[in-house]
């Protein structure tokens, strides 16, 4: 315990985001409603003052902390740096939709601020038991966040549905981690990985808890066969909570996947090789043809997040850095992705209205070009169509498969990325074509969020043109942790 | 056989048994109580294995807190479990080869060499379960044991959240803010004529 002092300091962004979330729900007690603006903004300084400590702290060697249960690699920086910005974006996106609906509380900003905690715990977890309370944490929050709006009826009964599977997920990657350590006698990710390679033989006992695992992670990313809670939970929760489940996570389900697949059971990559391989097809099948037929925008965007998570396990199926990289790159332009698609929604949203069918899109382009114009760049990148960055996305993605030999795999894959371009462009149909549908109401949201939205939505595009400055960092981050 | 070992098949029949009456007994009351003696056979079992802490915390955790809580609620519930019951047999066919599955895959993993212990590991004398697992708790796994209290936390402000309302028909009242009423927030003198006189109104004749 010597070197506690030096420990503490690898933390220090993991304890500014949690001190600051404490004092936010203390302080949130004497304020009073008009004033809460002050909890908003202090919320926004807390991810601010992470990203100066975050960034401050980074060195490229590794940093481990608390008998190396706590690493922290220059991923975990580039990660969490994203997530910071992730959110910081979630919070200005729905702050109206939370005024406007009696939902805009301190403890909103305090559960968010401490489910990001527990993401940032998930990706710099270096034992298995770190990234199970990592988790943990995230996941109650995001299960009480969905139920937060309590008079809202499909809300609770789709905060019940993500609770029970959520609890059962939990459960299945919590008894594959003891089978797993029963037989390794480790909870160290790099001592598992050791401790298989030594003993060389594979015995079933290992390859169940394997399965286990891998069905957590899967649970948590939402791929097929464990997408069941994703259309319910995404339809039923207020928008802003589905914009949180479907953005920000995805990135820790990442990290969590990297540590505990690629750095701890890297020695049994044949075996979730092929599990990869199964799920990213199935999800991407399923999700795309489930797409098509959705009227409901909200479930629709489920249904197209169960076919990136597809692409994302193309990238861990081809099982070496290239692939790890790729998935990366696709899950960080996916989160902005996704992120700005739900903000639309929300800026089209106002007191009393949801603009959560696809119906409403009708004729948008008459009504406020300007918005019909993002939203057509956020639909076309989510299509990958090439200016945008989603179609570079696609594109590392599959070529890392590729080069990897998965090659009907990535037949199939592209097969559906065309039959998934169809729903994304019958919104724009929809907006471009269509006569508008209702009486013109203008649009209530503040000028910050529809400025910032509008740079995010032109960053898809810019991106999409210069995509080699992310691709760099995803590369590079990956590759000096992995050595 | 040992000693040990006799006083292991007795308390693990009785831990299966209890544990399938608590899924088919029809009063949800027996099966709390089921449940109960399920966990004290559970504490018996680790005790046989020196794990005295797990034991101890076992019977003062889930039997001592949870399952009282629980108890409370099943009976201060009115649940007709007959009406929730309904249709419970028709999951047979599905629930019994899912159940055979894993009794098959438990097998073929338990049938496995390296899963059996080579040698039953003897501790020392004055060896004390509790003693070690504080030493470890406090120093190896600071930072889940932290991490816990965290996840405590957020559960305890989120049970608030959800379930904490004023309601409009609550009765409770606040004394600061019966302390604080003025003469003027209850009682409104308006001035008027002390006395008004009636008018004079002429009968109505009638037609």
């Amino acid at each position: 315990m010597d070197n506690m002092q030096f420990d503490l300091l690898t933390l220090l962004p993991e304890m500014v985001v949690l001190a600051m979330a404490m004092f936010i729900l203390l302080l949130d007690l004497f304020i009073l409603p008009q004033n809460r603006f002050i909890i908003y903004g202090l919320s926004q300084f807390t991810l601010f003052a992470a990203a100066f400590f975050t960034f401050k702290t980074h060195t490229p060697a590794v940093g481990f902390a608390f008998n190396h249960m706590f690493i922290d690699d220059t991923l975990a920086d580039v990660i969490k740096l994203m997530m910071y910005l992730g959110t910081s974006l979630i919070f200005v996106y729905t702050r109206k939709y939370l005024q406007d609906r009696n939902l805009y509380r301190g403890e909103f900003y305090a559960m968010v601020l401490f489910g990001l905690l527990g993401m940032m715990i998930m990706v710099s977890g270096h034992s298995m038991l770190t990234i199970y309370m990592g988790l943990e944490l995230l996941s109650l929050c995001l299960y009480s966040l969905v139920a937060f709006d309590r008079d809202n009826k499909q809300a609770s009964e789709a905060a019940m549905k993500y609770f029970v599977l959520g609890a059962l997920a939990s459960g299945m990657l919590l008894y594959g981690m003891s089978m797993l350590y029963g037989m390794t006698g480790s909870l160290d990710v790099a001592d598992i990985a050791n401790s298989i390679m030594q003993h060389q033989g594979k015995s079933p006992v290992m390859i169940m808890g394997l399965v286990f695992v891998v069905a957590g992670i899967a649970f948590k990313f939402g791929a097929v066969p464990f997408q069941m809670w994703v259309p319910d939970v995404y339809q039923g929760a207020p928008t802003p909570m589905t914009l949180i489940i479907g953005s920000v996570p995805k990135l820790a389900a990442y990290a969590m996947t990297v540590r505990l697949l690629v750095q701890g059971l890297h020695p049994l990559a044949q075996d979730w090789q092929d599990m990869m391989l199964l799920m990213a097809v199935l999800s991407i099948v399923i999700g795309n043809f489930s797409a098509i037929v959705q009227t409901n925008l909200k479930r629709m965007l489920a249904y197209s997040t169960i076919s990136h998570v597809g692409f994302i396990m193309f990238g861990f199926m081809s099982a070496n850095a290239n692939g790890f990289a790729s998935s990366f790159f696709y899950i960080s332009t996916y989160v902005l992705m996704s992120i700005a698609g739900f903000g639309i929604i929300l800026l089209l949203s106002r007191q009393g209205f949801e603009a959560e069918q696809i119906d409403d899109l009708k004729g948008l382009n008459q009504k406020n070009p300007w918005i019909a114009f993002l939203m057509l760049i956020i639909m076309f990148s989510m299509a990958g169509i090439p200016p945008t960055v989603g179609f570079y996305a696609k594109f590392t993605v599959l070529q890392a498969a590729w080069q990897a030999g998965f090659t009907w795999a990535v037949v199939s894959a592209v097969l559906m990325a065309v039959i998934g371009a169809f729903y994304y462009l019958n919104i724009v149909r929809k907006m471009y074509f269509d006569a508008p549908v209702g009486s013109q109401v203008a649009i209530t949201a503040p000028m910050d969020m529809r400025f910032i939205l509008s740079v995010h939505a032109l960053g898809l595009l810019g991106l999409g043109l210069f995509p080699e400055s992310l691709l760099g960092v995803c590369g590079r981050s990956l590759l000096m942790s992995l050595q | 056989m040992m000693f040990t070992d006799v006083v292991f098949y007795v308390l693990a029949a009785i831990l299966l048994l209890s544990g399938l009456r608590v899924i088919t007994t029809r009063n949800p009351v027996h099966a709390a109580l089921f449940l109960v003696l399920a966990f004290f056979t559970a504490a018996g079992i680790w005790l046989l294995l020196q794990a005295e802490f797990l034991a101890i915390a076992l019977i003062l955790v889930y039997v001592g807190a949870v399952m009282v809580l629980f108890l409370f609620v099943v009976m201060m519930l009115d649940i007709n479990i007959d009406k929730l019951r309904e249709g419970f047999w028709e999951y047979l066919p599905m629930a019994g080869t899912i159940g055979l599955l894993m009794i098959v895959e438990m097998g073929m993993v338990l049938a496995e060499k390296n899963l059996r212990p080579s040698q039953a590991v003897t501790l020392p004398p004055n060896y004390s379960n509790t003693a070690e697992l504080g030493k470890v708790l406090y120093t190896d796994y600071l930072l889940p044991f932290e991490l816990a209290s965290v996840v405590l936390l957020v559960a305890m402000i989120a049970a608030i959240v959800l379930t904490l309302r004023d309601r409009k028909d609550s009765k409770s009242m606040n004394p600061a803010d019966q302390v604080k009423v003025k003469r003027n927030d209850r009682l409104r003198i308006i001035s008027m004529p002390a006395e008004v006189e009636p008018e004079h109104v002429a009968p109505e004749e009638e037609k």
